[in-house]
C-alpha cells in the first residue's frame, strides 16, 4: 500500500507542501522583523511536539515545559556571553560586575567550551526533567496531580532563578543579541537569517524524530499509558520507564526549542518560566490537535502569529480570546484542528449547515444488478 | 522561647490564608476530582469585593456610621460574588467536562484569564451589577415554586426572572459609578483596601506584639473551618456531599442528587476562595494578578494534605506556613544559632521567600516520596482512583 493511499496522508501532504513552501519563500519575502518571528514560533514549535508527545501520546499533562525551555536557553546564552567577555574586565560576563563578582561561578567554565554547549542544550533539560519525572512517576501520582505538580516545580524554578543575581543576573536575565558568534552579531540580519534556516531544518527534523517514536511499539505502548496504564502494568510492562524517557525526550526537545528562541529572541531570562507561557505551549498542541504531530507544529506557529498580529491592534483583547480558546478548545474541538478534518468534521458541518445533504450510511452493502446483497 | 512563639505566630498566620483558600480547593478537588485552575482569581474577586464595599461605605452616607464595620460585610458579600461566580463556572464550563479532569484543568485556565482581563478591562462598578444580576438570575428560580417553574408559563417566569435581574444589574451598574466616581473607570492599576481604625496596631502580649489583621485573619479562618465542618458533619447536605466524595454512582442510585450536590460545593468552594480574597486584600494591595501569588501554594496544600479529609488540609497547611516562616525570614538561624555549618550555610542559602519556597517544594517532593498521597490518603480498594 502506497502511503498516500490514504485520506489521511492526503491532508498531511497538503499541510506539508504549504510549511515547506512557506518556510521556502519566506526569507524572500517578508522583512526581517517578521521572519524573524516566524523563526521564533518555528523554534517553540519543537517544544510543542514535546508536549505532543507527552499529552497527546502518553496522556501526562505537562504544566512546566517552561523549565526545560528557559534552561536549554540559559545554556546556549551562557556559551554566548563566555564566547564574548574577552574584552571585559576579569575576562567573564558584563553584568557579574554589577554585582561586585570578580570570580566565573564554577558552573559557568564548562560552558567556555562550544562542544559542551551544544550537548548541554538538550541533555541538562532532558537530565532533570528524567529526574524530576521518575521522581514523581515512581510513586504513580499521576493526573491532575502530576500536572500541578509540574507547574509547582515551574514556580520554584523561576523563584531559583530570579532571585540569584550573582549567579545568572536574576531577573534580567542574559542577553545575547549583542554577543558574538563567528565574528558576527547575534543579533544581526545575516545571524538572524541563519537562526531562521536553523529552527525550520529542525522542527523538521524533530518531526522525523517524534515520527519514529510514537510510530513503532514504544509508541504503542505510550497510547497504552495514556488510554489505560494500569492494564499495560498487568501486561507486564513498567509504565515508569517509559514515562521517564518520555518526559525526559520531551524535555530535551523543550531545550532545543529555548536554545533557538533565545538567539532569536535576544535574552534569556526567568520571564520564560512564568506559569501562563507553559500553560500556553499546551493550549498551542490542544488547538493543533493533541496525539498529531503536525498539528503541534501549525498550532504552534498559528497561534503565536495570532497573538502577535492581535497583540498589535487590540492589546487588551488577546486574553480574552486566549482564555476563550481555552475553554472553545476543551469542550468543542477537543482533537484540536487536525483531529478535526481527519474525522470528517467539515463534512459535518456542511451536513449541518444543511448545504450538504449526502451522509454516507454505514455499513454500505454490495448489491449486484438483480437487487440482492452478494 | 519568645522567638519560637512569634515564628509560631507568623507561620500560622501565612497557613491560616493559605487554608481558607486551600479549604475550597480540596473540598472540590475531593468531590469532583477537579483541579480549578481559577480559584486564584476567585480570591481576586473576593477581594475586589472588599475594596467596592469599602468604598461604598465611604461614600454613601447613611453607611457611614458604620464605616468600621465594612471587614465583616465584606466577608459576606466576598462570599457570594465569588460563590455565585464559581456557579455560573460549573454551570457552563466544568459540568462539561466532567470525568476528564485534565480539560478541566485547561478550561478552568482559560476562565482565569478572561476573569483577570475583565477586572482590567470593565469598569468595576459595571462588574458589581453583571454579578448582581447573575445572583439574582441564579437564584430567584428557586423561590418561585415548582409548579411555577415547569408549568405552561415556565420559560416565560425563567425569562422574565432573567429580565429582571439584568434591569437590577443596570441598576446598580448605573448608582454605583455615579455614587463612587472611582468605580466608574475601568483600571488596570493595583487597589489598596484601608483597614478600620480597630483593625490597625497590635496587641502586647508576653512582649511580643500580634498585629491585629493577622489575629482578626486567623480568626476568620477559625470561623470559617468551624462553619465547614458544622456544615458537613451535621446538616442533610453536608451528609450528601460526603456521601457522594466516597462513592458518587452508589449515592446516585441512592437517590442523591449529584448535580445539585455539585452545584452545592462547588458554591461553597468558590464562596470559600471569596473570603480568602478578603484575608488577602488585607495584608497587601489588591490587583488582576493577586491570586496568582497564592494559588500554588494552595495546590501544595491539596497534594500534601491528601484529597477528602479536613484534618490533612489543615496539618498542610499550617506546616507549609511555618515552613515557610521558618526558612524564608530566617527564623531557624536565630532559634538555633549554633547549627553545624554545612546546614548552617544552607539554611542561610534559601533564607528569602521565594528562596523558601524552593525548599518547601523539595521537601514536599521527598514527601511524596514515602507518602504518594499525602498525609491522609483516601481509603480504598480502587486500583486507579
Amino acid at each position: 500500500m502506497s502511503i498516500f493511499s490514504t485520506k489521511k496522508s492526503w491532508i498531511n501532504l497538503t499541510i506539508w507542501v504549504l510549511l515547506i513552501a512557506l518556510i521556502i519563500a519566506a526569507p524572500s519575502v517578508l522583512p526581517v522583523f517578521r521572519l524573524n518571528l516566524l523563526g521564533r514560533y518555528l523554534s517553540l514549535a519543537i517544544v510543542a511536539l514535546g508536549v505532543d508527545l507527552i499529552w497527546g501520546f502518553t496522556g501526562m499533562l505537562s504544566l512546566g515545559q517552561g523549565i526545560f525551555f528557559a534552561l536549554g536557553g540559559y545554556c546556549a546564552a551562557m556559551f554566548l556571553q563566555l564566547n564574548s567577555a574577552g574584552e571585559f574586565p576579569n575576562g567573564i560576563p558584563e553584568f557579574f560586575g554589577l554585582y561586585g563578582v570578580e570570580k566565573l561561578p564554577f558552573f559557568w567554565e564548562p560552558f567556555k567550551s562550544s562542544i559542551f554547549t551544544l550537548i548541554s542544550i538538550w541533555l541538562i533539560p532532558a537530565i532533570i526533567a528524567g529526574l524530576l519525572g521518575y521522581l514523581v512517576f515512581r510513586n504513580r501520582i499521576k493526573g491532575v496531580y502530576f500536572s500541578i505538580l509540574t507547574q509547582a516545580a515551574l514556580l520554584v524554578f523561576f523563584n531559583f532563578f530570579n532571585g540569584q543575581q550573582k549567579l545568572i543576573n536574576g531577573t534580567n536575565g542574559l542577553k545575547t543579541d549583542v554577543t558574538q558568534l563567528f565574528g558576527q552579531m547575534v543579533g544581526s540580519e545575516i545571524m538572524q537569517r541563519w537562526f531562521f534556516w536553523v529552527s525550520a531544518v529542525l522542527v523538521i527534523l524533530t518531526w522525523f524524530f517524534a515520527r519514529w517514536i510514537v510510530r513503532d511499539r514504544f509508541g504503542n505502548i505510550l497510547i497504552g499509558i495514556r488510554d489505560d496504564e494500569a492494564r499495560v502494568r498487568f501486561t507486564g510492562y513498567n509504565p515508569v520507564i517509559f514515562k521517564t524517557i518520555i518526559f525526559s525526550i520531551a524535555g530535551g526537545l523543550a531545550g532545543i526549542s529555548g536554545a533557538l528562541y533565545t538567539v532569536q529572541s535576544g535574552i534569556v531570562s526567568p520571564q520564560f518560566m512564568t506559569v501562563p507561557f507553559s500553560i500556553e505551549m499546551v493550549v498551542w498542541v490542544a488547538v493543533g490537535g493533541r496525539g498529531t504531530l503536525l498539528g503541534a507544529i501549525l498550532g504552534a506557529v498559528l497561534i503565536n502569529y495570532a497573538k502577535s498580529l492581535v497583540s498589535e491592534a487590540l492589546p487588551a483583547s488577546w486574553m480574552f480570546i486566549q482564555g476563550g480558546l481555552f475553554i472553545l478548545v476543551v469542550t468543542a474541538l477537543p482533537e484540536g484542528v487536525l483531529g478535526w478534518i481527519r474525522k470528517d468534521g467539515p463534512k459535518k458541518l456542511l451536513f449541518l449547515l444543511g448545504i450538504n445533504k449526502k451522509l454516507e450510511t454505514y455499513p454500505s452493502l454490495e448489491v449486484n444488478e438483480q437487487g440482492e446483497v452478494k | 522561647m519568645q522567638l519560637i512563639l512569634e515564628s509560631l505566630f507568623n507561620g500560622v498566620a501565612i497557613g491560616s490564608v493559605l487554608l481558607v483558600a486551600a479549604l475550597g480547593l480540596a473540598i472540590v478537588f475531593g468531590l469532583m476530582g477537579v483541579i480549578n485552575l481559577a480559584h486564584g482569581e476567585l480570591m481576586m474577586l473576593g477581594a475586589y469585593s472588599t475594596y467596592i464595599t469599602q468604598l461604598i461605605f465611604k461614600q454613601v452616607s447613611f453607611l457611614k456610621p458604620f464605616y468600621d464595620s465594612y471587614v465583616i460585610v465584606a466577608i459576606g458579600i466576598a462570599f457570594l460574588v465569588s460563590g455565585t461566580v464559581g456557579i455560573l463556572l460549573e454551570r457552563t464550563v466544568i459540568r462539561r467536562l466532567y470525568g476528564s479532569p485534565l480539560e478541566t484543568l485547561l478550561a478552568t485556565w482559560g476562565v482565569s484569564l478572561i476573569l483577570q482581563q475583565f477586572v482590567r478591562s470593565v469598569p468595576l462598578a459595571y462588574a458589581s451589577g453583571l454579578v448582581i444580576a447573575l445572583f439574582f438570575g441564579l437564584f430567584t428560580p428557586l423561590f418561585i415554586s415548582d409548579d411555577l417553574l415547569h408549568g405552561a408559563k415556565g420559560k416565560l417566569i425563567r425569562a422574565c426572572t432573567w429580565g429582571f435581574s439584568a434591569l437590577l444589574g443596570v441598576a446598580t451598574g448605573g448608582v454605583l459609578s455615579s455614587l463612587v466616581s472611582k468605580l466608574s473607570r475601568a483600571s488596570a492599576r493595583n487597589v489598596d483596601v484601608t483597614a478600620p481604625s480597630w483593625m490597625r496596631g497590635g496587641i502586647d502580649f508576653v512582649g511580643i506584639t500580634f498585629p491585629k489583621t493577622r489575629l482578626l485573619i486567623i480568626l476568620i479562618t477559625l470561623i470559617s473551618v468551624l462553619v465547614v465542618i458544622f456544615f458537613l458533619d451535621k446538616t442533610a447536605w453536608g451528609m450528601r456531599i460526603r456521601a457522594v466524595t466516597q462513592n458518587r454512582p452508589m449515592s446516585d442510585c441512592l437517590g442523591i442528587s449529584t448535580e445539585t450536590v455539585d452545584i452545592i460545593t462547588f458554591g461553597i468552594g468558590s464562596g470559600l476562595a471569596g473570603v480568602a480574597g478578603v484575608a488577602v486584600s488585607l495584608l497587601g494591595s489588591v490587583g488582576p494578578n493577586v491570586g496568582g501569588n497564592y494559588i500554588v501554594g494552595c495546590f501544595m496544600v491539596v497534594v500534601l494534605g491528601g484529597v477528602g479529609n479536613l484534618l490533612g488540609t489543615i496539618l498542610a497547611s499550617f506546616s507549609i506556613g511555618i515552613m515557610t516562616d521558618l526558612i524564608g525570614a530566617g527564623r531557624l538561624l536565630t532559634i538555633w544559632p549554633d547549627m553545624p555549618s554545612p546546614l548552617y550555610s544552607t539554611i542561610d542559602f534559601f533564607a528569602t521567600t521565594s528562596m523558601a519556597r524552593v525548599m518547601i517544594f523539595a521537601l514536599i517532593v521527598i514527601f511524596l516520596q514515602f507518602k504518594p498521597t499525602g498525609m491522609f490518603p483516601q481509603k480504598g480498594r480502587m486500583v486507579e482512583s
